[in-house]
């Protein structure tokens, strides 16, 4: 199951096309004493020096994301960037200290205690690093209790549990305690709770840090699974760059509470915005990132014997282009050649000579 | 504070070092001026009569009003309790009689054989068989050796009050935790108040309240037992891991679902701790308790003490040991139990049913065979007239060697410490501390300062309400006994932070130390010294001897690895090691243990009062007996008082200690004890 599954071909899932989920604007979160009043009392926002100044510590500082339906995104940085920190402010676990917060157009930062409740109980799910298993449930328990909170009656709340259970691979440990599992069992736990009330933005904070790195990938695969089953809206938070790649959609790259760029992995290893996010992309399997369109270049003959979909990656097409020994036809999806690929940018690209270009 | 110390160069550091030795100087001259120059001030020597503040009839007058006004609220409160302890009174010691008159029917209370079954049974669900074995055990003992009306008289009334604790605690402790303001003005210091107020000093009050009797013993329990469920409420609740908070928000629990569904269920096991906290100080009060009312065995130990049958009080004294045991293991067992097995309710219901069917069958068949409903005279067993005869043999024989060793004491050390604390003017005492607490607290610091006024204060307070010489001869008597204490404490908690035998053997002593309620240490140093100081200094030394033993061997133990192997390998020997390495290193442990073996003995005190100390307890004691609620209440302050300044003087020392040795951030973990 590990490495067999793919992402859908990007043609289907041009995220940006689709409508927004959840936006946030100029978000802020200072911590320390009278952080709001700091802020309010500006007309332009505070420079870093001016926040350390006056003893305050800004973990997320003006930061606007939009996140479209459907879409994993990828919140990624160093530990102590303020990733976890945003991601409390998105699920409002915490109060941002400035900034908006839109949820489907509405502004979730004005919903009273009532309304949260209603939103988180129907519209939003989490999965926790540490796993955050209630101790004294059953796993059927543990997974029935965010349905048990909103008094769904006992047949159909366990049904539901024991259909999310299923889906997650742990049929037959339904009766089991939390300490009886794995990790990696423990965070499938976790991930069939979040998934029980069906919600529809799904937020997950490092769901597999705590886990070795073979469970690890296995989760991975497990979670793209899912996702090609259930297209949920993801804000998925991580440190680790390869799975960030693996997973996203579209990836925002933090550093010191701010997001420095958000794009694909693609863009991301292909125009780094700044020196920092080249620095992370440094290692990545480039092949694995590219895809066809843009190693390609225009097109010079008239004929090519064999032709690959633009958005395939680079390391998908390796063996059919550089085994032809001679350039292939890129295509769009509607079939027109709009440029042509080469050995040469394959084999550049595959042992990473082209970051030099 | 401490950096500037170090950096500082030599000759600045002596100079400071001098500072002090100097102002030590001035006040021992002063205090000499004073007592060789008597007519200068005799107000600073003896605090003069017309000074004092009638703070006690006050106070008196203050509870007469309250009495008279809030009646319809005791009556209250009173009636609440007084309902279910007539049902567990029915159920485990008398019966229930239904009508009245000729035709009246009665129901038999629960045998005593289905009563050890059930609570073998018990131990056997919670704990296996080895907690079966001390259930049974504990309870033959009681029931076979005649104390069984007696003891279920008390065990009804622990039945009804640790509930009460336990929810009223629970409830204290979730305020706390919403409201850390609350926690802080509020509840901390109320807390401290009530850990620190000999359990003596709240009987007068009830007792004016409530009445003299079974529920006004219950409320007095109940308060005292207490403390220790708000403490490990909010402790639990604040350890719950943030995730699981941020999980109960995000599945969208209410606040009452958040707080009974997901943060109580998770702090269960800290929760539990402080459940059998609270059995344990409940079975404490056991016999203070039946001061004010409370039958049972604290009831017997107390009539044969005043009687000094040592016996019978040695007797009655051992089943409450016995009870507290069992209590104590079986609420332990149950804390330890996780939800972990899935058959767990299942097997729950078969055991229940099968206690529930033994309970039954025996306490019927009781109508029919009476030795079912309570074990007759001529089947108990009793070791009373062995134990006196015992006594009475060692009296014989020893008697000379005990009475030197005490007359000894007495005159070698007791009396010399008595006459030096009584005859220092009493100023001088209480400048003497305020120096301390400068230097303890650190005369740079804010803290110092306020450290130096409250210990000034809080001494003063004996005098202004004058108890100053019961207060001196409570710090003599409790300050010899800790001495004594530690002197006998530290050297074991040593063997038992360097040998693991020796610390497992040391566990079970101090386990079981802790175990025995505060008057059991009392009847066999009584039979063998008699009522007076020294007996009340023996009983005060083992009853405080335990935090002693169990701080200092924890503070060598966690003496990091990597520093006692650094020595080994720079070739130190194991006496090197153990005086230049672990004791200073274990050195802020060990003063906590110190402090609590100091409190400890401040709680003694006032039971010894019984053996005719001549002390605050006594003065309290006295106040109990002649129900004079201020009386009361300010010696017990006093008490409280002094306990508050030794506490807070020793932290200071401990911190001092640890900034010295560059280990302040251990700070916040060591507050935590
Ligand atoms: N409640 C708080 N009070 C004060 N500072 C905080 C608080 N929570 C987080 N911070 C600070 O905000 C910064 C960002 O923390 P955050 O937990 O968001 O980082 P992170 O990117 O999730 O790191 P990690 O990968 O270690 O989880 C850190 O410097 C942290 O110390
Ligand atoms: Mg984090």
């Amino acid at each position: 199951m590990t490495e067999t599954v793919t992402r859908m071909p990007v043609t289907e899932r041009l995220m940006t096309d689709r409508p927004v989920k959840l936006s946030c604007r100029n978000v802020w979160k200072v911590f320390g004493r009278e952080a709001e009043r700091f802020l309010q009392n500006r007309s332009t926002p505070p420079s870093a020096d001016q926040i350390a100044d006056a003893g305050l510590l800004a973990a997320v500082r003006d930061v606007s994301l939009d996140i479209h339906d459907g879409e994993i995104f990828i919140v990624m940085g160093l530990s102590g960037s303020g990733k976890s920190t945003l991601l409390r402010c998105l699920s409002r676990l915490i109060e941002p200290s400035a900034g908006s917060i839109l949820l489907d157009g509405d502004d979730l930062l004005k919903a009273d205690e009532t309304r949260l409740i209603d939103i988180r109980r129907h519209k939003m799910g989490m999965v926790f690093q540490n796993f955050a298993l209630l101790p004294h449930l059953t796993v059927l328990e543990n997974v029935a209790f965010p349905l048990s909170v909103q008094n769904v009656g006992k047949a159909e709340r366990l049904q539901r549990a024991m259909e999310v259970i299923d889906l997650v691979g742990l049929k037959g440990r339904e009766q089991s305690y939390p300490r009886q599992l794995s990790g990696g069992q423990q965070q499938r736990v976790g991930i069939a709770r979040s998934l029980a009330v069906n919600p529809e933005l799904w937020f997950l904070d490092e769901p597999f840090s705590a886990l070795d790195p073979l469970i690890r990938r296995e989760m991975q695969s497990e979670l793209l699974r899912l996702q090609n089953v259930l297209k949920k809206t993801m804000v998925f938070v991580t440190h680790d760059f390869d799975e960030a790649i693996r997973l996203a959609d579209r990836i925002a790259i933090m550093k010191d509470g701010a997001v420095i760029q958000t794009g694909t992995p693609e863009e991301l290893v292909t125009h780094p915005a700044t020196e920092y996010v080249a620095e992370f992309t440094r290692d990545v399997q480039r092949a694995k990132v590219v895809s066809a369109a843009s190693a390609m270049r225009p097109r010079s003959a008239g004929h090519f014997d064999s032709a690959v979909a633009a958005d395939l990656k680079i390391q998908a097409v390796a063996a059919q282009v550089i085994g032809g020994g001679k350039p292939v036809a890129v295509t769009a999806a509607d079939g027109s050649v709009i440029g042509e690929l080469t050995p040469d940018a394959v084999l550049a690209t595959l042992i990473g000579r082209e970051a030099q270009r | 504070m401490a950096v500037l110390d170090q950096t500082a160069p030599a000759s600045a550091l002596r100079w400071r070092n001098w500072r002090w030795s100097l102002a030590w100087i001035a006040l021992l001259l002063v205090a000499i001026a004073l007592i060789s120059l008597p007519s200068l001030a005799p107000w600073a020597i003896d605090y003069p009569k017309q000074w004092i503040i009638p703070l006690a009839a006050e106070l008196k007058a203050l509870m007469k009003w309250v009495v008279k006004n809030f009646s319809i609220v005791t009556r209250a409160i009173a009636s609440m309790l007084q309902l279910p302890l007539d049902l567990a009174l029915g159920l485990l010691a008398k019966g229930f009689t239904i009508g009245n008159g000729a035709e009246a029917l009665h129901l038999p209370r629960l045998s005593w054989l289905g009563l050890v079954v059930a609570f073998t049974l018990l131990g056997r669900l919670l704990g296996g068989g080895r907690i079966a074995l001390i259930a049974c055990i504990c309870f033959s003992y009681i029931a076979l050796f005649g104390q069984w009306d007696s003891a279920m008289l008390t065990l009804a009334s622990i039945a009804i009050c640790v509930p009460f604790a336990v929810l009223l605690g629970l409830g204290f402790g979730i305020l706390a935790y919403h409201s850390p303001k609350f926690d802080t003005y509020a509840i901390r210091p109320m807390l401290d108040l009530m850990q620190t107020v000999p359990a003596f000093a709240y009987l007068v009050p009830v007792l004016l309240l409530f009445g003299f009797g079974p529920v006004s013993a219950m409320i007095a329990t109940i308060i005292f037992a207490m403390p220790p469920m708000v403490r490990a409420t909010a402790l639990a609740l604040r350890q719950v891991p943030e995730d699981i908070q941020d999980f109960a928000s995000m599945a969208g629990c209410t606040r009452r679902q958040r707080l009974w569904r997901v943060m109580i269920p998770t702090a269960r096991p800290l929760l539990m701790v402080g459940v059998n906290q609270v059995i344990m100080m409940t079975l404490n009060m056991v016999i203070i308790a039946s001061m004010i009312g409370a039958g049972g065995l604290g009831y017997d130990v107390l009539l044969a003490l005043r009687s000094l049958d040592i016996g019978r009080a040695l007797e009655a004294g051992l089943a409450i040991v016995a009870l507290a045991i069992a209590l104590d293991r079986l609420s332990q067992a149950a804390a330890d139990q996780g939800p972990l097995d899935p058959t767990a309710p299942a097997r729950r219901h078969r055991y229940a049913l099968v206690a529930l069917a033994v309970l039954i069958v025996t306490t019927l068949g009781g109508l029919v065979w009476p030795w079912l409903a309570s074990l007759p005279k001529d089947m108990t067993l009793t070791t009373g007239p062995i134990w006196s005869e015992m006594i009475a043999w060692i009296n014989v024989n020893f008697f000379d060697a005990i009475d030197a060793t005490r007359t000894w004491l007495l005159l070698h050390l007791l009396n010399p410490v008595k006459q030096f604390l009584l005859k220092t003017p009493w100023i001088v005492l209480v400048a003497a501390l305020g120096l301390l607490g400068l230097y303890l607290g650190g005369i740079r610091r804010k803290q110092g300062w306020h450290l130096a006024i409250l210990a000034m204060l809080l001494f003063a307070f004996s005098a202004v309400v004058g108890l100053w010489e019961k207060a001196m001869i409570t710090v003599y008597l409790c300050g010899i006994s800790a001495i004594f204490a530690c002197l006998i404490g530290i050297p074991l908690g040593v063997l038992g932070g360097r040998r693991a035998l020796a610390n497992r053997i040391l566990g079970i002593v101090v386990d079981t130390l802790q175990t025995l309620p505060s008057f059991v240490y009392l009847i066999p140093v009584v039979m063998l010294f008699r009522v007076g100081d020294v007996t009340a200094m023996i009983a005060i030394v083992f009853f405080a001897v335990a935090p002693a033993i169990r701080y200092t061997s924890h503070g060598i133990r966690q003496v990091p690895a990597h520093l006692t192997e650094a020595a080994t390998a720079m070739g130190c020997t194991r006496r090197q090691l153990l005086w230049r390495v672990q004791l200073p290193l274990a050195l802020p442990e060990i003063l906590l243990g110190i402090n609590q073996t100091i409190l400890l003995a401040l709680s003694m005190l006032v039971i010894t009062a019984l053996v005719g100390t001549r002390d605050l307890g006594q003065e309290v004691y006295i106040a109990l007996t002649k129900a004079d609620p201020g009386r009361g209440i300010v010696a017990g302050l006093a008490i409280a008082f002094i306990g508050i300044t030794a506490d807070r003087l020793m932290s200071a020392w401990a911190r001092r200690l640890r900034q010295g040795m560059g280990l302040a951030a251990a700070e916040t973990g060591a507050a935590n004890h």
